[in-house]
């Protein structure tokens, strides 16, 4: 947008102009997507995750309207209206449900790329930290709708996994146990929690759209950053997003949902807790209480505090996870680096790595039961989480020598072929 | 300041958790944990073959009926099935006159509705219409209790979603029953006293604690009498009935398979056209501007030194 030679928005039809004129709207989504805003051309697959996660927006939102209709959010209806009701009596009611339960899964599949994409290329520098801020807010909103979504089918998973995440805000001292009742409604899980919870997961995705608009908004100042995170110099470092992105997303998304049908089709189950098919039932708790896939890294965070030190375990548990996702907001000031993308730093390359396999242990022992081995692991892998981000980090950016960048986007493209061609 | 703050926390975290790690590790070679016997004696699911398993996978009519008439001469003497409807066997093969007579007849489904009698108003049963859904056994979660040991049977309308193991575990667990005396685990190790079943429980090695309050369901050849002939094995029913519970918990399988398949074959067709759109409308972005160094980072590096030398 702010690109001198990004091409002008020009109706040429009557009925365009007169349109222009008066509500801007086609010369906004000429600008926004269209061929007026031209994007870095070197951008790899990487880069397609940002639209997937809007395809998967819309996906949850489409499915989730229309299971609301059928959906019953009482303590007493909610198990038989999901199991019943719309796995059985609504037409292709099956179909929705599926779509919604891995239609989230996906959703975090693709945004967590994303947020790596962010993490490796360091997206979130300077120009785009608000971006990258704005980012997060997405997901910290996502996580908390992932989690209301979750309780609504009202199946042991869904109540005990009430249970224990309100449960997080009992561990602050005095005011803690208030506001828990307070979010809930009352001292357990029960209809008054069941029923504000579906309000909340029929609001936030709506939220969610509108700090989506301020996320694109933001990155359109300064335009797409790119693999070698050079900026962009003159025209020939850009293609304009349509047709060329818009052709590559349209590809791309399709064959990534391509993968996203055959687990919704053939391993609908595969992703989701067997116990959660079992109704709540306030008296019996549930051999292991694991939350979804892609809380398992924050969750084995949380329980790898076994230790009253000073403050109790599961205050420092709490304080821990969520300091795992906030310190992400302060990165750009923690990651001092002026080179952005993780190509020409080789050391913070190889810590990118070791971080990835941290985050999958994490993962792993967030899902798995526990045990004395796995704890041990889960500990060491959580010190590391934020050894990484708030020591190793600022330290690598200040001492490693990065590599020579190169002059441009499109030299950095058109190069390769130049040796290319002068070696054969 | 960002960063010295930073530094702290990251020290304290780290702190806190390396300190937990050394003191759980102190304590486990000091008093380490004596091992469970439900890990040691606790088997994993039998290998269960259905015609329903895979992607193309679609229900054996003939033994889906077997199946409901395993259920509703043995299981439903104590266990509902809530979320199935009468009308639903439409799906194994029956006609409405089938099913209305199965629901009402009185002689295959014995249960009835509860109901109100409409004369004095006073809790009444009728017979069951094909719209009903499946009375359960008993009046309420209480009565069940009562009946069973204090028990509660479970529901068994999404048993093998709600178990891990699916099919393969209730196939496991209704031919697992075993005398707790004579059993040995893989290592040939006897059960220890402490283990055994308390009163009213029974030794199930399938069974996550290992005694569970079900007394074995299927216990002879012949239990039931198949209308379509087939032998009624102990292992036969208990492949049935497990065949039958994996329908009454996805009802959808057939229909989401087949639709699995058109939507795949969409979708591919579609990324293929999307992607020959893609390769046409790049074919002129990727040769364009001047050539001048190589992309990998590495070998530029080394290419400028060459050129400052």
């Amino acid at each position: 947008m702010s690109f001198s030679w990004a091409k002008p928005y020009e109706p040429k039809h009557p009925a365009m102009k007169w349109l222009d004129q008066r509500l801007p709207i086609p010369r906004l989504v000429y600008g926004a997507t269209g061929p007026g805003y031209p994007v870095p051309r070197n951008l790899n697959y990487f880069w397609n995750f940002g639209v997937l996660a809007g395809v998967f927006l819309t996906i949850q939102i489409v499915t989730g309207i229309v299971l609301a209709m059928h959906y019953v959010s009482t303590a007493d209806g909610a198990f038989n209206s999901v199991n019943q009701l719309i796995m059985r009596d609504v037409n292709a009611g099956w179909l929705l449900r599926y779509a919604h339960m891995n239609g989230a899964s996906f959703f975090f599949i693709v945004v967590y790329i994303h947020i790596f994409r962010g993490l490796y290329y360091g997206s979130y520098k300077p120009p785009r930290e608000l971006v990258w801020m704005l980012g997060l807010v997405i997901y910290l909103l996502m996580m908390a709708n992932a989690f209301m979504g979750y309780v609504l089918p009202w199946g042991q998973m869904s109540y005990w996994g009430a249970q224990v995440i309100t449960g997080f805000f009992s561990a602050f001292p005095l005011i803690g146990e208030p506001i828990r009742v307070w979010l809930l409604g009352g001292y357990a899980p029960d209809q008054a929690a069941l029923t504000r919870f579906f309000s909340l997961h029929y609001l936030l995705p709506f939220v969610i759209a509108a700090v989506v608009i301020l996320h694109i908004w933001a990155l359109h100042i300064p335009g797409s950053g790119n693999p070698t995170g050079v900026d962009v110099k003159d025209e020939k470092d850009t293609l304009p997003f349509h047709p060329y992105f818009t052709a590559k997303d349209g590809w791309f998304s399709a064959s990534f949902l391509l993968i996203y049908a055959l687990v919704t089709f053939y391993a609908p189950n595969y992703l989701g807790h067997p116990d959660n098919y079992i109704p709540a039932n306030p008296l019996a708790t549930p051999a292991h209480i694991v939350p979804e896939w892609y809380f398992w890294p924050f969750y084995a965070i949380l329980r790898s505090f076994t230790l009253d030190f000073i403050l109790p375990a599961k205050l420092w548990g709490v304080l821990a996870m969520f300091s795992s996702i906030l310190l992400l907001f302060f990165l750009p000031w923690l990651d001092k680096s002026p080179v952005r993308s993780g190509t020409y730093r080789p050391l913070f390359k190889r810590f990118f790595w070791l971080m990835v396999i941290d985050v999958l242990i994490l993962g792993y022992v967030g899902g798995a039961p526990i045990s004395a081995f796995r704890t041990a692991l889960g500990q060491f892998a959580a010190a590391y989480y934020f050894l990484h981000f708030l020591v190793i980090l600022p330290l690598v950016s200040k001492f490693e020598t990065t590599l020579p960048l190169p002059n441009s986007i499109s030299e950095s493209v058109l190069g390769e072929r130049g040796t290319m061609a002068t070696a054969g | 300041m960002v960063r010295v703050i930073a530094f702290l926390v990251g020290l304290v975290f780290a702190g806190v958790l390396l300190i937990s790690m050394i003191s759980n590790a102190a304590t486990y070679f000091t008093n380490p944990p004596a091992p469970l016997a439900a890990d040691e004696f606790h088997k994993e699911p039998k290998a269960l073959q259905l015609s329903s398993d895979g992607p193309f996978g679609k229900f054996d009519q003939a033994q889906l009926q077997r199946g409901l008439q395993v259920y509703t001469e043995v299981c439903s003497a104590c266990h509902s099935l809530k979320l199935v409807a009468f009308r639903d066997l439409k799906a194994l093969g029956y006609n409405d006159a089938e099913i209305k007579a199965y629901a009402g007849s009185g002689k295959q489904w014995k249960i009835e509705v509860p109901s109100i009698n409409p004369d004095t108003g006073e809790a009444a049963t009728r017979k069951a219409l094909p719209s009903d859904n499946f009375p359960g056994p008993f009046a309420n979660d209480t009565a069940a209790r009562a009946a069973n040991n204090n028990a509660l049977p479970p529901d068994l309308s999404l048993i093998t979603k709600s178990r891990e193991g699916g099919a393969a575990y209730i196939y496991s667990l209704l031919t697992g029953f075993t005398d707790p005396n004579t059993y040995r685990n893989e290592a040939g190790k006897a059960l220890p006293a402490d283990a055994k079943p308390a009163p009213n429980l029974h030794f199930n090695p399938y069974f996550a604690n290992l005694n569970l309050a079900m007394p074995p369901p299927l216990t002879t050849n012949g239990q039931v009498t198949y209308a379509d002939g087939t032998p009624a094995t102990v292992d036969q029913m208990a492949k049935d009935v497990s065949a039958f519970l994996v329908w009454t918990a996805q009802p959808d399988l057939e229909r989401r398979h087949a639709a699995g398949l058109a939507v795949a074959v969409f979708l591919l067709f579609a990324s293929v056209l999307a992607f020959l759109a893609y390769q046409q409308i790049w074919h002129d972005a990727k040769g364009k501007g001047p050539v001048t160094v190589p992309t990998k980072p590495k070998v530029q590096a080394r290419t400028r030194r060459a050129k400052t030398k």
